[in-house]
């Protein structure tokens, strides 16, 4: 169970690329699938051909990053729709994966990996190696929200949110498109890197269905956290993809088929974008957010 | 200050719904002009100001800012020199950024964006400053969420947005016709105020002929994609719009006399 925690952590930093593009720009990423697995490709590629593993994780991130350099020029230099753009580098990274690879599964079994002390030591999938991992994704969190306030992170964050507005104000919103997505896929194919190592192999199928987890996270999370202000709208992926791997956890432990996970994971995804249209959950939230307004007026007048 | 010379925009050019939106216009804006349009529908108004800022490239013709010919210039480099306030009340400012967000995302304009942290504290003081002459209030609320606000109150940020930090031009396209009438009355007041006080380069199009007499020194009236008729100065001052209004009607005896004839 509390390797459950280890993973929902390290996806994390996955899920927290899916929240820049699928949030923040407002741009449905399908790329992740790919370069989840490309991370991971070169990432074992690099330790097995002897390379220092944190080398090797930096260059899976690197990889990742020219992935969405490559969905981004796609969709803003070609106009090409935003989920072709992502589907078509998803399918030929698969290749390009293969490739990288030479085969479809790389074992990292007796090599030296950023977590083969740990695994040495016995203390992953244990409340130590948990608290490692958690300091870990919190360093990208407070790093990612810096950021994001920024001058380069707000035009971002415009980017997403009225466009035609940040273009005005002098931001060339094709350039920062296409940052977005590289950083995006960088944090994904670093949370590709690391997840090949934390269960010693990479495999060309790793990132089948993935870009549902990312959503899944982004979703659950922004459920059970909401408001957008400072840590957050990233604490609340990072939870969120927690609870994911939680619920997958329990669902296997229940007894459920591992061939029935995506299935699972798909209809997650459907409750936790359905869910909040039912009649109590929206009467829930305008309870909260009468209250919140109230709390605000109130806080206004004392300033 | 703004130079356009004979400017020809054509949409859906060499097709039968081929439509002449600018038929050579030339108009040239002396620096602290400012140049109402009016006219009527499809006559070229909004046209001619998003060639200017650089929305539409035009097929025949050039503008010229302070000398630097920004024809073919993208929107975002145009915006180096170019501030713009927009019909839609929504369009100028980002929803989900406060208020302070909002406005440091156009302070930075013109400059280059970096890991410079975007709110800080002597911004949030210019701005606090900038924010109370709307006398609104906004300069208590820097952070709240900019969707939050009136239709009215969005609109004065993105003109305080498109002003403050002093642009070549000032593009105004009809910027208060979606608000009623007391705000439109406030947002007019407010663009009056700051084009005075950063004495700004004006091109301001309104559907309001009132307004279009009462604010800025010059009138163009725009007709099918040309300039057909000017007001300045003293002229300008002693108008009515009775005496736009018969413009109009020339304009229609005479589509109606090629139409008959």
């Amino acid at each position: 169970m509390l390797s459950a925690l280890d993973l929902g952590l390290i996806y994390g930093l996955m899920a927290l690329g899916v929240y820049l593009t699928f949030r923040v720009l407002d741009f449905p990423d399908l790329t992740v699938d790919g370069s989840f697995t490309t991370g991971a490709a070169v990432t074992a590629s690099f330790i097995i051909a002897g390379q220092s593993p944190l080398l090797a994780t930096a260059a899976g991130a690197v990889a990742g990053a020219l992935a969405g350099l490559v969905t981004g020029v796609l969709h803003t230099k070609g106009k090409i729709n935003p989920l072709l753009a992502g589907i078509l580098t998803q399918i030929a990274l698969y290749s390009i994966n293969l490739r990288i690879m030479g085969r479809a599964n790389l074992p990292l079994l007796r090599t030296d990996t950023l977590l083969s002390g740990m695994r040495d030591d016995r203390v992953l999938g244990t409340w130590l190696s948990i608290g490692v991992f958690a300091l870990i994704v919190l360093a990208f969190m407070l790093v990612l929200d810096w950021f994001l306030n920024t001058d380069l992170g707000l035009a971002l964050q415009a980017t997403g949110d009225n466009e035609r507005m940040i273009r005005a104000q002098g931001v060339s919103t094709d350039t920062t498109k296409i940052l977005g997505l590289s950083l995006s896929n960088a944090l994904v194919a670093l949370a590709g890197g690391l997840i090949a190592q934390y269960q010693g192999f990479a495999d060309i199928g790793m990132g089948i269905g993935l870009i549902v987890a990312g959503l899944a996270s982004v979703i659950i999370g922004q459920a059970i956290i909401p408001g957008r202000r400072f840590i957050f709208a990233t604490l609340a992926v990072v939870v969120g993809s927690v609870v994911y791997r939680i619920v997958i956890q329990l669902a296997l432990s229940a007894g459920a088929d591992p061939n029935d996970m995506k299935l699972i994971s798909a209809l997650l995804v459907i409750a936790a974008l359905l869910l909040p249209r039912l009649g109590v959950v929206r009467r829930l939230k305008a309870g909260r957010r009468a209250r919140l307004m109230a709390a605000a007026v109130r806080g206004e007048a004392r300033a | 200050m703004l130079e356009v010379r004979n400017l020809r925009k054509i949409f859906f050019q060499h097709t039968p719904n081929e439509k002449v939106a600018l038929d050579g216009v030339d108009l040239s804006l002396a620096e602290g002009d400012f140049v109402t349009v009016i006219g009527s529908n499809g006559a070229g108004k909004s046209t001619l100001l998003n060639v200017v800022a650089g929305e539409f490239r035009p097929e025949g013709g050039t503008v010229r800012i302070d000398g630097v010919d920004v024809t073919k210039m993208p929107v975002h480099r145009v915006a180096r020199w170019v501030g713009r306030v927009f019909q839609d009340p929504m369009a100028g400012t980002t929803p989900h950024g406060t208020i302070e967000q909002n406005l440091a995302m156009a302070f930075a304009r013109g400059k280059t964006r970096g890991l410079r942290t975007g709110v800080t504290k002597a911004k949030r003081e210019i701005f606090r400053e900038e924010l109370a002459r709307l006398e609104l209030g906004l300069e208590n609320r820097l952070r709240t969420d900019v969707g939050l606000l009136s239709g009215g109150q969005r609109q004065a940020l993105s003109l305080l947005m498109a002003t403050f930090s002093g642009p070549k031009i000032l593009l105004l396209d009809e910027h208060t016709a979606a608000l009623d009438p007391a705000r439109a009355a406030l947002v007019t007041r407010l663009t009056d105020e700051s084009v005075a006080r950063h004495g700004l380069t004006t091109l301001m199009v309104t559907h309001n002929m009132h307004q279009a007499l009462s604010m800025g020194n010059r009138l163009i009236m725009m007709h099918e994609g040309r300039i057909i008729y000017e007001l300045a100065g003293e002229d300008k001052r002693t108008a009515t719009t009775e005496d736009l209004l018969q413009e109009f009607s020339k304009l229609k005896a005479v589509s109606d006399r090629t139409l008959l004839a």
